[in-house]
């Protein structure tokens, strides 16, 4: 068994490290210290350490106002409330205003499974996606998280990071580098392509060992961006391997898979198979419980990889 | 200090405010578009602004020592837009295209095609949050200038705003000024007919601001208030600004159909000669 991390720590770690050679960098929260993790931050820069209460929307227009005011703030808060409630300011205030905001939606997806619908965060991608002009990242784990963070922290303009609290498993080396809109290849395979992202991409490297077992082929696609989307990975995947199965912690509807799915049907129509909550509000349960009911695990990417290799055999 | 290089007198603000008003008056006619009701009500507090009391730079709209002026009620855009292009932040010409397709001169305003406009209005309840985080950034820096947001007074029926009127009293902003343009019109009714806001003085007090009350088109009023920001040290300032909508032209005055209705060539004629009386 791999060691876990929680990739709130890399955020905060970074954050704080950052916040010391930089002192534009503040942080906005929502009464979401603890839950952001940014104890260590307020410690360290008490009065850069800005808690507007329970007021999402204020949160985001306050982000707004600072990064104005020549700050780059990192507005960190629950991801459901955050993206939800605050929705408007995210579009009006950060992405059309095109202010260097860094919005950090926590505890993402189903984090939160035991407290039901309100707190699930399913729709933050397919929102966040849609908005023009907001870079929509989701790391894998401690070392994506730190490389987006420093990336967010030195380039100008608004992007959205979801950063989740399931504990997960490294799956990059220490010496990989984030870049904005790409894709990385974590295993190469011919038969079908497995295309996450999040807390899911570790789930999908187990997939493939077990469909190599089995001797098919599959390659792993992590895509840390889902907006603006890898094109190029994404068609050779469809290209070289024929089919596309798409897992994410989230909504079946307009999250990765959606984006995966408008690229590919205009442009080279693969079978595809979409892995997500399916359109409905999942039940209570823990996150590994509500990830294994919605076949969000190795065996759920596995089985739907060997659906897709095996219509290709029928056809 | 929040100050012009060259100070006109009232007179010269008021000549000013006039000159808006008719410009602004034929750009809407023009666009066959606009919400010039509430643009005329907030003519006088954005004339004073603007040519007196901001410390703005046309030649370098984004200098990081300049006050911040954001308008929350971005549907006033036409009141925007001519007083930027006549205090030189665009130019005048470019106002004959306010909302043609294509044009900076969105309905409401887009601070990355058009200088001196800060943030992206036209939702309601945007600009104070805005306006809280501005004058925070100035606090975390030790700088003097100043953040002045302008809002509707039917807006303040958005939740958002009371957020920020809260947070804005946290953080002691004595940086901060809020104007509310309290016409008592809102789009579809009388504002108290509505979602009633008074006593807004109190309400505003409650939040923890130092409110003064004024004839919100008297520019002499303005210029007295805003000299004495801030009000209370350590507190933000509100200005209730009593205002009429459509304000300097006699059948749009205090008619809750000139929210956005658009005036013919004639009314326009009639509109510029009462203005210059």
């Amino acid at each position: 068994m791999s060691d876990l991390y929680d990739c709130r720590e890399a955020f905060q770690r970074t954050l704080v490290e950052l916040a010391a050679d930089d002192e534009r960098i503040v942080a906005v929260v929502n009464d979401s210290t603890g839950s952001s993790k940014l104890g260590a931050f307020g410690k360290a820069y008490p009065d850069r350490l800005i808690n507007v209460g329970i007021a999402e929307q204020n949160m985001v227009g306050v982000g707004a106002g600072l990064a104005n005011g020549g700050k780059v703030p990192f507005v960190s808060a629950a991801s459901p409330f955050l993206t939800g409630r605050a929705l408007e300011q995210i579009k009006a205030d950060v992405a059309y205003s095109n202010t260097n905001v860094k919005l950090c939606g926590q505890s993402p997806g189903l984090a939160y499974g035991e407290l039901g619908p309100t707190h699930h965060s399913i729709e933050d991608l397919a929102w966040m996606r849609a908005i023009a002009n907001l870079t929509v990242v989701v790391p894998a784990d401690p070392i994506e998280t730190e490389q987006v963070i420093r990336w967010a922290a030195s380039t100008v303009g608004p992007v959205f990071i979801r950063i989740s609290r399931m504990p997960v498993p490294a799956v990059h080396d220490d010496d990989y580098v984030f870049e904005p809109g790409v894709a990385t290849r974590l295993r190469d395979g011919s038969d079908v392509t497995l295309v996450t992202c999040g807390v899911l991409v570790s789930r999908a490297l187990e997939a493939a060992d077990r469909l190599a077992e089995e001797g098919i082929s599959a390659r792993v696609l992590n895509v840390p961006t889902i907006r603006p989307l890898d094109r190029d990975a994404l068609l050779a995947a469809a290209t070289e391997t024929g089919g596309i199965v798409t897992a994410e912690e989230a909504t079946v509807h307009g999250g990765l898979g959606g984006a995966v799915a408008e690229l590919l049907s205009t442009e080279h129509p693969t079978p595809m198979r979409i892995l997500g909550v399916p359109g409905v509000f999942a039940p209570t349960g823990s996150t590994d419980a509500l990830l294994t009911r919605f076949g969000l695990t190795a065996e759920g990417m596995a089985g739907a990889a060997r659906d897709l290799v095996q219509a290709r055999v029928a056809a | 200090m929040s100050t012009t290089t060259n100070s006109p007198t009232a007179d010269e603000l008021r000549s000013r405010a006039a000159s808006i008003r008719g410009r602004n008056l034929q750009m809407v006619q023009a666009a066959g578009l606009g919400h010039p009701g509430g643009d005329l009500s907030a003519a006088d507090i954005v004339t004073t602004l603007y040519f007196s009391v901001l410390n703005v730079d046309p030649e370098n709209p984004e200098a990081p020592g300049r006050d911040r002026y954001i308008q929350s009620k971005g549907h006033a855009s036409g009141v925007l837009y001519t007083a930027l292009a006549q205090r030189g932040f665009i130019p005048e010409a470019l106002l004959d295209e306010y909302m043609a397709e294509g044009s900076p001169l969105n309905g409401h305003p887009d601070r990355n095609k058009v200088a001196g406009v800060e943030t992206n209005t036209g939702p309601l309840g945007h600009g104070m949050p805005v306006a809280v985080g501005c004058a925070l950034a100035a606090k975390l820096d030790g700088a003097s200038w100043r953040t002045y947001v302008l809002t509707g007074d039917g807006e303040l029926q958005e939740g958002s705003n009371w957020e920020a009127f809260m947070s804005a009293a946290h953080y002691d902003l004595d940086n901060l000024v809020v104007i509310v343009d309290r016409n008592r019109l809102q789009q579809g009714a009388r504002t108290e007919d509505t979602n009633g806001l008074d006593p807004l003085d109190d309400k505003l007090a409650a939040f923890g601001w130092a409110v003064r009350e004024i004839d919100g088109n008297s520019v002499d009023e303005l210029l007295d208030t805003f000299a004495a920001v801030p009000f209370v040290p350590g507190k933000p300032s509100a200005i209730i600004a009593n205002t009429k909508k459509g304000r300097g032209v006699s059948f749009m005055e205090d008619r809750v159909e000139w929210h956005h209705k658009v005036p013919t060539p004639e009314q326009v004629e009639q509109a510029l000669t009462e203005l210059s009386a």
